[in-house]
């Protein structure tokens, strides 16, 4: 008796739940859908949901006015070079405020979050004008250092919230066994903080790849990332609905996989210090 | 002894980021405020001039001003409130034992992954489109005329599409939190008698208050900058009905390429910035101390 | 040594190869339909400039502008060839930041340019920029809905008459709008549209001491004209309508008339990408009476910024792209209808086109007929048809255009807008120096 109800209970449960998340999910869905119509077929009233007829073309014309590859390839080096990067500066400190807090740290800690609430179009001028005279504009390197820098406060946080769960005493005793710095770091610490590490690896990564402000406009041909593929279809003359589409799943997909493939690791470590 | 090395290294160890990023804030906002001083525009060079602080009375006397904060706060406040309590919602319905729960995180995870422009504009022309849109095909359906989203309702459009894309984030933060409840914990609670109800006000509420502070410091730091969604879709209007301070601070730069303007503009928002900032990191502070 | 001595040679030998061979040319473009043309059909020039080789930045239109503008202000170098319209030209080349195109060969024959195109394009004798395509605007209408409701339009129509005829075809029930106009905000969108318009109801941006004029009674009558013809015949979600849109819902059939832009009407006829290909007509744009008609006059150009480093080569890029042969080429490959028009006398004197182009000859009249240095019926201060060519209008237009936007939303009355359009004119002419 109590099994069926229970059973009963999983089945609305699962109902409610698939529900929910077939509809948050629509919109993506619907632009897959679109991005293989026709553009007639884009725009039909009532609109067709899975029979129409198939095509690929969007695609193939999408690839054929824009360099899809290249513009994919910035957007990899430029994400995960930001991360990287950021990660290499973020761990020190975060290890440092973690396990060797002073009495500001919390307030440095604010203080770095604090810095990304500057609107970034308020400086876009000087820092363009810094770019140029150091030859940074349209160059990877200089988007994978304002990425970093940008996202430096968050990887920072993160790590650090991950840091402070780790127990000290383990750290205490591999001192007494005489570790150095470095060797506590990369044999004690490290391993154990891995998964923390993984999942601010993940979100950096997300955020730089979605990242549309400063990689418009401090790039033009070489180093444009996906953020600018799409700039190019967003309100082009005619009808346009399935092209769009076909642009938007061709920018997204990569990180959408990405993303799935490493939920577990991500939701892992999104915790910010949430969870005691 | 080993302290004091502990603590010199330390300094060390923080130095990088710390400098680093004391440099990303100070030479923009140095370079930001000296060029708030000036009256300068790009496109008219050579006619640079110490103008004092006019430019900062011409950015507070702008009639948008304060409907530009207006909006700055409704969108933050208007998708805290959809995705925190949204997220509780979908959190604890995600945390019940079902069939293919792995599948339906995944659905729900994904508007998290997607750029800002790429929502904002599949939103606005697919769906909120009055004539070609689902929406308004719904509407049809339904015998009503289709409503225009973003002409009459613009904000709470702008915070539907943004609520939108933060939800996941929230509701992953939630559940782990959530997951994280004791279930011996919810057992002896049920033992007692306790209702649904209390259960959720005096068990689960309590130990998400964490969880909710967070979601609540990092979303606010985006979205006071929230910029890509207004720019696709409503370009701040109709009238100024969705410009927010970043994007009337856009408008001064990249619009009127008024150098002079949009730096006062982007002082004044940095300094509104560190008052939300402020407020916020206190109320984090206790908690996350708790 | 001798392996550093050979990378160090082989490093050399294949910089200058690079140098001597090949020179890449960055172009910054809009996604226009005939941009995009354009660029797949460069096969044609890089065979005949093999050391020559294009990257395109192709951007919509709102980037594209704060791209190339932030750049060139800036003197950044990022590109060799911008796209940019009749309104940047004249303030830009008065900066020095255009390189006159002096060198554009032989063949060129700038004397065959539109002269109402080719004189905005200049300055000081000198030409800047390099027409790509020239429109005006004219009206676009559905001959079969006309038809029905036992209507003809004229060749020269009155406002009146628009409206009249726009109110008797409306069928909200079967999605039918008797007109569609802009109402996107921007001063390239709505503000473009309406600019125009106004200059047919006798209104005018400013009065010859930059006074602004929306005070003035000609803008009420303007602006109420405007917004009860869309809110009686137009599409839901006119407010948010921009050319774009429009050609969008008219190509698939929802709108009667629509005034625009007349590149567009390549796009209508087009039974490729329009459904009612066919059935439209054409007419020039409306009138009170006083003796302006609503019809602007742009060209998206092509001009080559002070700071590239590579001016020959991107003059013989722009010599091919808007020469002669250019037109040759797209209409062996597409046909003559898809020519980008309005640049060429020559075009517009070639049969094979004129039996093509139904709509060429209302094309040419309504380039010919736009006046940039008088668009008002009453003396203004500024040059500009469907814009006020100084550097403050970008952001003055858009800031206007979203009150007005506003206004046709019903979001604030038509009073409202046009008194907060006055006073942040006002304000802002103020801080520019022009009103003292």
């Amino acid at each position: 008796m109590a099994r069926n109800v229970s059973t009963q209970r999983k089945l609305i449960t699962t109902a409610a739940a698939w529900t929910i998340g077939i509809l948050i999910f629509f919109p993506i869905l619907w632009t897959f859908l679109t991005s293989f119509k026709t553009e007639a077929q884009a725009i039909a009233s009532p609109p067709t949901f899975l029979f129409f007829d198939w095509t690929v073309e969007n695609y193939f014309e999408v690839q054929s006015r824009s360099d899809y590859f290249k513009h994919f390839m910035n957007s990899v080096v430029i994400s995960f070079g930001s991360t990287l990067l950021g990660l290499l500066i973020a761990i020190p400190s975060a290890w440092a405020m973690a396990f060797a807090p002073a009495k500001r740290t919390k307030d440095v800690l604010m203080w770095m979050l604090s810095t990304k609430m500057m609107p970034p179009v308020g400086v876009l001028v000087p820092l363009y004008l810094m770019f140029r005279n150091t030859g940074l504009l349209d160059t990877r390197a200089g988007l994978v250092m304002v990425l970093t820098l940008i996202n430096l406060p968050i990887i920072v946080w993160m790590l650090y919230t991950y840091f402070k769960e780790i127990p000290g005493e383990i750290l205490e005793a591999a001192r007494m066994d005489g570790a150095s710095l470095a060797k506590e770091i990369i044999y004690v610490l490290t391993p154990m903080a891995i998964p923390g590490i993984a999942s601010t690896l993940l979100l950096n990564i997300i955020l730089a790849w979605n990242e549309a402000f400063w990689t418009l406009n401090l790039s033009a041909a070489r180093a444009a990332p996906l953020t600018a593929f799409i700039a190019s279809y967003s309100s082009p003359e005619g009808l346009f609905y399935a092209k769009l589409s076909a642009a938007s799943t061709m920018a997204i997909a990569p990180i959408l996989i990405l993303g799935w493939f490493s939920q577990k690791q991500l939701v892992r470590g999104l915790t910010f210090g949430a969870v005691k | 002894m080993a302290t004091l090395h502990t603590r010199s290294a330390a300094r060390l160890m923080m130095a990088p980021s710390v400098l680093l990023l004391l440099a990303w804030m100070i030479v923009p906002l140095s370079m930001t405020i000296y060029f708030s001083l000036l009256r300068y525009n790009l496109l008219m060079p050579g006619m640079e001039e110490f103008a004092g602080l006019s430019n900062y009375t011409y950015f507070l006397t702008d009639p948008a001003f304060f409907q530009a904060i207006f909006n700055t706060l409704a969108i933050v406040l208007g998708v805290l409130f959809i995705t925190v309590v949204g997220g509780i919602g979908l959190a604890l319905l995600l945390d019940q034992p079902m069939f293919g729960q792995g599948i339906v995180r995944i659905l729900v995870i994904a508007p998290f992954l997607i750029m800002p422009t790429v929502a904002a504009l599949v939103w606005k022309n697919m769906f909120m489109n009055p004539v070609n849109g689902i929406f308004a095909w719904l509407a049809k359906l339904f015998g009503l005329q289709p409503f225009d989203f973003l002409a009459n309702a613009p904000l709470f459009s702008i915070i539907l599409i943004v609520a939108w894309q933060w939800l996941p984030f929230a509701t992953l933060i939630l559940l782990t939190a959530l997951q994280s409840l004791d279930e011996e914990q919810k057992e002896a609670a049920q033992m007692d008698g306790a209702g649904a109800l209390s259960r959720f006000i005096y068990l689960i509420l309590p130990h998400l208050s964490r969880a909710i502070t967070v979601v609540i410091l990092i979303q606010t730091i985006f979205l006071l900058s929230v910029f890509a969604e207004i720019l696709v879709t409503t370009n701040g209007g109709p009238g100024t009905q969705s410009t927010n301070l970043t994007f009337l601070v856009y408008a001064q730069a990249l619009l009127q390429f008024d150098v002079g303007g949009a730096s006062a503009g982007g002082i004044i928002a940095v300094i509104l910035a560190n008052i939300v900032a402020f407020f916020l990191m206190r109320m984090i502070g206790k908690t996350l101390e708790a | 040594m001798k392996l550093r001595t050979f990378l160090l040679g082989t490093c050399s030998a294949v910089a200058l190869a690079g140098l001597a061979q090949a020179e890449t040319l960055t172009i910054a473009t809009v996604n226009n339909g005939d941009m995009i043309r354009m660029q797949k059909l460069t096969d044609d020039f890089t065979s005949k400039n093999p050391d020559i080789q294009l990257e395109w930045v192709t951007l919509e239109e709102n980037v594209l502008r704060q791209r190339v503008t932030t750049d060139i202000a800036t003197k950044g170098g990022q590109y060799d060839i911008m796209t940019i319209g009749t309104y940047e030209v004249p303030i830009w080349a008065k900066q020095g930041w255009l390189l006159p195109l002096d060198n554009l060969g032989p063949d060129y024959d700038v004397n065959d340019l539109l002269p109402a195109i080719r004189s905005g394009l200049t300055v000081d004798g000198k030409l800047y920029a390099a027409p790509f395509y020239g429109e005006s605007s004219m009206v676009m209408y559905r001959k079969d809905l006309f038809e029905k409701a036992g209507l003809t339009m004229p060749d020269a129509p009155t406002w009146d008459f628009i409206a009249d005829a726009a109110r008797k075809i409306t069928d909200k029930d079967n999605e039918i709008y008797g007109i569609c106009l802009r109402g996107k905000a921007g001063w390239g969108e709505n503000m473009a549209f309406l600019t125009a318009t106004a200059n047919s109801f006798g209104a005018r941006w400013f009065d010859e001491n930059w006074k602004p004029q929306f005070d003035q009674p000609e803008w009420k009558n303007t602006l109420d004209f405007y917004v009860k013809l869309m809110n009686d015949a137009g599409p839901p979600g006119a407010s948010s309508n921009g050319f774009n849109e429009n050609l969008s819902l008219f190509q698939t059939g929802k709108c009667g008339m629509w005034i625009d832009a007349t590149v567009a009407a390549s796009f209508v006829t087009n039974p490729k990408e329009s459904t009612v290909a066919d059935k439209v007509g054409f007419a020039l744009a409306p009138d009170t009476g006083l003796g302006k008609r609503g019809n602007w006059l742009w060209a998206w150009s092509l001009a080559i910024p002070a700071a590239s480093q590579k001016a020959d080569a991107a003059q013989k890029f722009i010599a091919w792209a808007t020469g002669k042969d250019y037109l040759k080429l797209v209409a062996e490959k597409e046909g003559w209808a898809n020519v980008p028009p309005g640049t060429r006398k020559s075009l517009y004197e070639n049969p094979e086109y004129q039996k093509a182009a139904p709509f060429a000859a209302m094309t040419l009249e309504s380039i010919n007929s736009a006046d940039p240095k008088n668009p008002a019926v009453k003396p203004v201060p500024y040059v500009g048809v469907q814009f006020v060519a100084i550097p403050e209008f970008q952001g003055l237009g858009t800031a206007v255009g979203q009150q007005f936007s506003a206004a046709l939303a019903g979001q604030m009355s038509v009073d409202q807008a046009l008194a907060s359009a006055q006073q942040l004119t006002t304000r802002e002419m103020t801080r520019a120096g022009y009103i003292k």
